[in-house]
C-alpha cells in the first residue's frame, strides 16, 4: 500500500494532474441533480467506451474487403471461440448507444438544459447524435451482407436525387461507379477512423463544457433563466445547497452504467449477434433487404410518401430537422426550464415519439410490400372454396397463378399492399370488379394484357362470391331494374 | 524604446512561418483533393460505361424475360462477388430486346419478374412495373432503368458499368410505352 502511494506521489510530482482531477471530481453540483434522471450522459459515454474496445477486438479478425468481409464474419461467428459474442456485444452496444443518446437528448430537452449558458453544449450534443447515427449506418455497411449491399443502393438512390451534384456524390460515396471493393474500404475508413475521431473530439468538448458550466440544475416551475442573472444564481445554488460530484452523485451513474453494460451482455448472450444475412452477391435477387432497427422508421416513411413529395422530403427534411435542433437554444435560450410549464415541448416530444414508434412498428410488418411468395406459399382458405362452382374455383386458381394473392389477402393470408378481398363483392359490383381487374388504378396494375377473356370471367366469378354470408353482394341499381324487366313473367306464357 | 509586439522581428518571422506553412499546406492538399475526387474524375475521362456481353442470344427465347448476369467492366480483384451484376433481358419479338436493370427506379432494391402476371415487383416498398418496364403502381416515379443494347455475332451486348440511380438516367434510354388496349 505504501509502495503504491509513493509511486503515485512520484508520478504526480511530474505530471501535476492530481489536484486538477480532484478539483473536477469534487466540484459542487446542485443537490437535486444527484438524480436518476441525470445518468444517461455517463451511460452513453460508457457504452461508447465498450464500442471502442469491442470494435478493436473485431478489427483483429475482420477483413475489410468486399470479397472477404462476409467470410470473415462467418469465421467470427462460427470458428473463433466467442467471436460471436464479441460481434453480439458490438451490435447490441450499438443499439443501446443510439437508444441512450436519444433518451439523454429527450431528458436534456425536457429539463431545458439547452438554455443559456449551455447552448453550445446542446449544439455539440446534436453533432454527437449525428455522428452516433453515422456510426450505426456505417457499421451496418461493414456487416457486408445482402442487407448492407442493397442498403447502400438505397443510400446511393437517395444521394443521387441531389440536384446537379447527385451523380458525383454517388460516385464519391461508393468510391466508383458501382457498390464494390472500394465502397467497403471507404466505409471501413469512415467507421473506424473518421467518425470515431469526430466522436472523441465532440465527446471531449461536450464533457469539458459540462465541467466548466456546471450541470443543469433541477428545473423548478417559475424559476426563469435570465442571461443577466443566471450565472450568479447558479453559483448561489451550488454554494448554498451543493454536493461534491464525487461521491455525491457519481454512485448513481456507476450503478446505472453497470446495469446498462450488464443488459448489453445479457442481450448479446441471449439474442446473439446480428447477421450476417446472405452473402453480398448482387446476382442473388431473391432478397428483401431491411435496415437495422433505428432506421426502420425511415424505411416506412419512404414507402408512404407520395412520389412527387419524395425527393423534396428526402433532401429538405433532414436539413430542416437539423437546423431546428441547432437553432433551438437561440430561439428559446431564456425563460422557463420546467417541462411542467412547457406544454409545446412536451407535445413535440410525444408527437415525435409516437410518429417514430408507429413508423417503426409498421416497418416491422411492411404492409406496403407485396408478399413475394404468397401466390405459391399461402393457399386460399378452404372456406372461400367451399360450395363453389367449377368456374368459381377456376377463378380462385387464376387468383393464385396471377399473383393477386401477393398484394391482396384472403382470410388474413397473403399481401397487405392492396385491400383485403374477403368482402370485395359487397364493395364492388360485377362491372366494377371487371373494370378494376382489367384497367387497374388506385395503385393497382392493369391486368388487361395478362388475362385471357376466359381467365377474367373465371376470376370475376370467384371474386363475386367473396361476401359475408348475411350480406348481399353489391348490385348496379340500373342493371337490376333492367334485369327485372327482362325476366318479368311474360303474360302470354301464363296458363 | 519599446517596440510594439506586432512589429518585432520575432513576430514578423512568426507570420512568415505561418504563411509558409499555409503555402506548403496548399501544395500538399492539391494532390490529396485530386486523389479524393478520383472516382468522379475517372468517370468523366474515360466514362465508366462500356459494352459487355450477356451471352448467346439463344439464352433469351422470344417473348420471354430472363435473368442474365455480367461482370462489371471496371471490376477489381478486391470486389469479390459484388462485381457480378444481374439484369432482366426481355426478348420482345425475336428481333427487339429490352434489358432492364434489376434496381427498382424508386430506391434501387432488386425487382423480381413474375411471368404469370407479367409484372416486375419490388420487395422493398412495393413498386410494380409492367413487362415493358413501364411503371404500373407503387412509389416509383418512372419505369425501370434500361440499358442500351446491340446484337453482334449472335451475342447480346449491353452498355453497362454504373449503378443506375434515379438521379443518373444517362445510361438509360427513355421507355417507349407499349400501347395497352383496354378491354
Amino acid at each position: 500500500m505504501r509502495l503504491i502511494s509513493s509511486i503515485a506521489k512520484w508520478m504526480d510530482a511530474r505530471l501535476q494532474l492530481g489536484s486538477a482531477i480532484r478539483e473536477s471530481a469534487e466540484h459542487a453540483i446542485p443537490r437535486e441533480t444527484a438524480s436518476w434522471f441525470y445518468v444517461f450522459g455517463s451511460a452513453a459515454f460508457a457504452v461508447f467506451l465498450l464500442q471502442i474496445v469491442t470494435g478493436i477486438l473485431l478489427a483483429l479478425l475482420y477483413v475489410p474487403s468486399a470479397g472477404e468481409a462476409w467470410n470473415s464474419l462467418q469465421t467470427l461467428n462460427q470458428s473463433v471461440p466467442l467471436g460471436w459474442y464479441i460481434r453480439a456485444l458490438h451490435g447490441w452496444g450499438s443499439n443501446f448507444m443510439v437508444a441512450i443518446v436519444l433518451i439523454h437528448m429527450v431528458q436534456v430537452f425536457m429539463f431545458g438544459a439547452y438554455k443559456y449558458p449551455r447552448e453550445l453544449t446542446w449544439i455539440v450534443g446534436v453533432f454527437l447524435l449525428l455522428v452516433t447515427l453515422g456510426m450505426a449506418f456505417t457499421g451496418q455497411v461493414l456487416r457486408f451482407d445482402q442487407d448492407a449491399y442493397w442498403g447502400l443502393g438505397i443510400g446511393a438512390s437517395i444521394a443521387s436525387r441531389v440536384p446537379v451534384a447527385g451523380p458525383a456524390i454517388v460516385k464519391l460515396m461508393l468510391g466508383g461507379p458501382i457498390i464494390a471493393g472500394a465502397t467497403l474500404s471507404r466505409f471501413f475508413a469512415l467507421h473506424v477512423f473518421v467518425i470515431p475521431g469526430l466522436l472523441i473530439a465532440f465527446v471531449a468538448l461536450h464533457l469539458l463544457m459540462v465541467l466548466k458550466l456546471g450541470i443543469n440544475e433541477w428545473p423548478m416551475p417559475g424559476r426563469l433563466v435570465r442571461k443577466a442573472t443566471y450565472t450568479e444564481e447558479y453559483h448561489e445554488l451550488t454554494k448554498k445547497d451543493g454536493l461534491p460530484f464525487v461521491p455525491g452523485a457519481i454512485w448513481k451513474d456507476l450503478f446505472f452504467v453497470a446495469f446498462i453494460l450488464l443488459s448489453i451482455g445479457v442481450c448479446a448472450c441471449v439474442f446473439g449477434p446480428f447477421g450476417p444475412s446472405g452473402p453480398p452477391d448482387p446476382t442473388i435477387i431473391q432478397t428483401a433487404p431491411r435496415p437495422d432497427f433505428f432506421f426502420l422508421w425511415l424505411y416506412a416513411v419512404l414507402s408512404f410518401l407520395p412520389p412527387s413529395m419524395e425527393t423534396p422530403a428526402l433532401l429538405i427534411g433532414p436539413v430542416v430537422v437539423i437546423l431546428a435542433l441547432l437553432l433551438l437554444p437561440f430561439v428559446s435560450g431564456e425563460g422557463e426550464k420546467s417541462w411542467r410549464r412547457r406544454p409545446v415541448a412536451v407535445l413535440t416530444v410525444l408527437l415525435v415519439a409516437v410518429a417514430l414508434g408507429t413508423f417503426t412498428r409498421l416497418a416491422e410488418h411492411t404492409p406496403w410490400s407485396p408478399v413475394m411468395d404468397a401466390w405459391s406459399g399461402d393457399p386460399i382458405p378452404s372456406k372461400f372454396l367451399h360450395q363453389r362452382s367449377a368456374l368459381e374455383r377456376q377463378g380462385a386458381l387464376v387468383f393464385q397463378v396471377k399473383q393477386c394473392h401477393n398484394c391482396h389477402s384472403l382470410g388474413d393470408e397473403g399481401g397487405k399492399r392492396g385491400p383485403a378481398l374477403d368482402a370485395v363483392a359487397v364493395r364492388l359490383t360485377h362491372d366494377q370488379i371487371i373494370r378494376q381487374v382489367i384497367q387497374g388504378g388506385g395503385n393497382m396494375p392493369a391486368y388487361g394484357q395478362n388475362l385471357s377473356p376466359a381467365e377474367t370471367t373465371a376470376l370475376v366469378a370467384f371474386l363475386e362470391t367473396l361476401h359475408p354470408a348475411g350480406e348481399k353482394p353489391a348490385q348496379d341499381a340500373a342493371r337490376s331494374v333492367l334485369l327485372e324487366q327482362n325476366t318479368a313473367p311474360d303474360p302470354s306464357n301464363r296458363r | 524604446m519599446t517596440v510594439p509586439a506586432d512589429l518585432s522581428r520575432r513576430a514578423l518571422f512568426m507570420k512568415i512561418g505561418i504563411f509558409l506553412n499555409g503555402v506548403v499546406g496548399l501544395i500538399l492538399a492539391a494532390p490529396v483533393v485530386r486523389y479524393l475526387l478520383s472516382p468522379i474524375a475517372r468517370g468523366q475521362r474515360g466514362g465508366y460505361d462500356s459494352w459487355v456481353s450477356l451471352g448467346n442470344l439463344a439464352q433469351f427465347p422470344s417473348g420471354q424475360t430472363r435473368l442474365a448476369t455480367y461482370q462489371n467492366p471496371f471490376a477489381d480483384r478486391s470486389d469479390g462477388k459484388t462485381a457480378d451484376i444481374a439484369c432482366w433481358v426481355r426478348n420482345v419479338d425475336g428481333q427487339t430486346y429490352q434489358v432492364f436493370a434489376v434496381n427498382c427506379a424508386h430506391l434501387g432494391c432488386p425487382v423480381r419478374w413474375f411471368p404469370q402476371s407479367g409484372l416486375f415487383m419490388c420487395p422493398c416498398h412495393g413498386g410494380v412495373y409492367y413487362r415493358d418496364g413501364s411503371r404500373a403502381s407503387g412509389p416509383p416515379e418512372r419505369g425501370l432503368f434500361q440499358y442500351d443494347y446491340k446484337t453482334t455475332g449472335g451475342m447480346l451486348l449491353i452498355k453497362a458499368g454504373q449503378l443506375p440511380t434515379p438521379g443518373q438516367p444517362s445510361q438509360t434510354s427513355n421507355l417507349v410505352r407499349e400501347t395497352r388496349s383496354c378491354a
